[in-house]
């Protein structure tokens, strides 16, 4: 028998999901950013014919998407690099706030300047 | 994989991490503030062509990812479907290598 | 008099949840709730218990998917809308009913060399640790440990990784690296390291949120990861 959402629903769990997920989207995205920023040993126009496609209102969602999940999985690490290098206190549990607050404002602050 | 080089493994990882700590600070940092007005070749080459600042910043950000998430997805394949042992270690290192072999053809790429 | 509707693991693997109408009292507890089905409806319920005081850790079972001590839980606070979910611990082989078999949890805490080794004999002085010296202080917070197997049923990591040792286990041995009369602390660090040892630990922190001693397992697990690394840079790993 496992243990289902009753026994994960706790912050440190969503934690650590929100962690594992966007590691591994970004981990999925990365050979396709490589590729996109490779299209400039085409030359200039060939980078942007590919920036063009990105003006597309799904794919700036995804962009927007892509850097809330970069924070977020940034912020996250930085919180776990805290709470396994620096001997453990009480406020443990406020860095997961603070690690929230940060990938929010980060993911808000590329959508207002990408829209 | 003795145990010792499994604590390496975690060792880079965590030393990989801090290393993207910074890059990425960096990286959204200088994103949010590129697409302002809008994304252009232009305006990315114009910033990174011949700059050797910007080539030796992405190459240990691409080290560093290159590093890292091969570690990471090791984990993740190993928990979510019980694939382990030395078949899984070399393809994760091959996809460590494909990682950096394809960022640094990238961070080259915008140097120009 | 209002009635419960419990649900109560039947069987070991292959087995199903059978319900039991037992009738609810006042600072009722879940162990009284299994003690009812047991003495008046169904003699074959098997389950463990012993000081039903909450200081023996037996009465360890999965409540409405959380595991906990069935003797120090009210049913008043889980019970909602009158239905009790009851299963055995996870992560363990089931024996019957609620019954777990708790040798693998044992096995784990050997392979953690969780049993002290000093030097000293009872010909030579008393070795001295100060109580607020910083090791002491680490060792106290989570010497209470009694082995009851919660955050072993809690863990996910045990769930997805077999060979993992678990956090009691590794709870045990961060007590005893920081005991400063232990000599074995070289072979206790490796014995802890590695993917079946505190580096596969990913902070859920399940461990801590259920433990009914309030012992922190993640907290040492952390610092066995601190100190399995020392450890390996200066060489003597």
């Amino acid at each position: 028998m496992k243990n289902d959402f009753r026994a994960r629903n706790h912050p440190a769990y969503w934690a650590f999901i929100v962690h594992r997920a966007s590691g591994l989207l970004l981990a999925i995205f990365l050979p396709f950013h490589f590729w996109a920023l490779g299209q400039a040993l085409n030359g200039a126009q060939a980078l942007d014919g590919f920036l063009l496609w990105t003006q597309q209102p799904l794919v700036k969602f995804g962009e927007i998407a892509l850097v809330a999940l970069l924070a977020a999985h940034m912020a996250g690490g930085v919180r776990l690099l805290m709470l396994e290098f620096l001997a453990w206190r009480d406020w443990q549990k406020s860095l997961l706030a603070v690690a929230a607050g940060v990938s929010l404002a980060a993911g808000l602050a590329f959508a207002l300047n990408v829209v | 994989m003795s145990f010792r080089a499994q604590v390496l493994l975690w060792t880079a990882q965590r030393v990989s991490a801090m290393v993207l700590g910074l890059c990425v600070v960096a990286h959204l940092a200088t994103m949010i503030y590129a697409v302002r007005h809008g994304l252009s070749a232009a305006e990315i080459l114009g910033r990174t062509h011949g700059n050797y600042a910007w080539l030796a910043f992405y190459m240990i950000f691409v080290a560093a990812v290159a590093i890292h998430a091969p570690i990471g997805m090791r984990t993740i394949v190993a928990e979510s479907f019980g694939w382990r042992g030395a078949l899984v270690d070399l393809a994760v290192l091959v996809v460590g290598v494909a990682l950096a072999l394809w960022g640094w053809r990238a961070a080259l790429a915008v140097f120009g | 008099m209002s009635l419960l509707r419990v649900s109560v693991w039947r069987g070991a693997e292959a087995g199903e949840f059978r319900a039991y109408d037992v009738p609810r009292q006042e600072s009722q507890t879940v162990l009284d709730v299994v003690t009812h089905i047991q003495r008046n409806i169904d003699p074959t319920l098997a389950y463990r218990f012993a000081c039903r005081v909450g200081m023996c850790g037996s009465c360890a079972m999965n409540v409405n998917g959380k595991a906990r001590w069935t003797c120090r839980t009210h049913v008043a606070d889980v019970a909602i809308d009158g239905v009790l979910e009851i299963a055995p611990l996870h992560n363990l082989p089931m024996v019957k009913d609620l019954v777990t078999d708790m040798a693998p949890f044992f096995d784990k805490m050997a392979r953690a060399k969780s049993s002290f080794k000093g030097s000293r004999t009872r010909a030579d002085e008393f070795a001295r640790v100060m109580p607020d010296s910083p090791r002491r202080k680490e060792v106290d917070a989570a010497i209470e440990c009694i082995g009851c197997g919660v955050c072993y049923s809690a863990c996910d990591v045990v769930t997805w990784n077999p060979e993992y040792l678990g956090p009691a286990a590794l709870n045990r041995a961060w007590t005893l690296v920081n005991d400063v009369r232990d000599v074995t602390n070289d072979e206790r660090l490796a014995a802890v390291a590695g993917d079946a040892g505190c580096h596969a630990c990913h902070t859920h922190m399940s461990c801590t949120e259920r433990c009914p001693k309030r012992i922190s397992p993640t907290a040492g697990i952390a610092g066995l990861k601190r100190a399995v690394a020392a450890a390996v840079l200066k060489g003597r790993l």
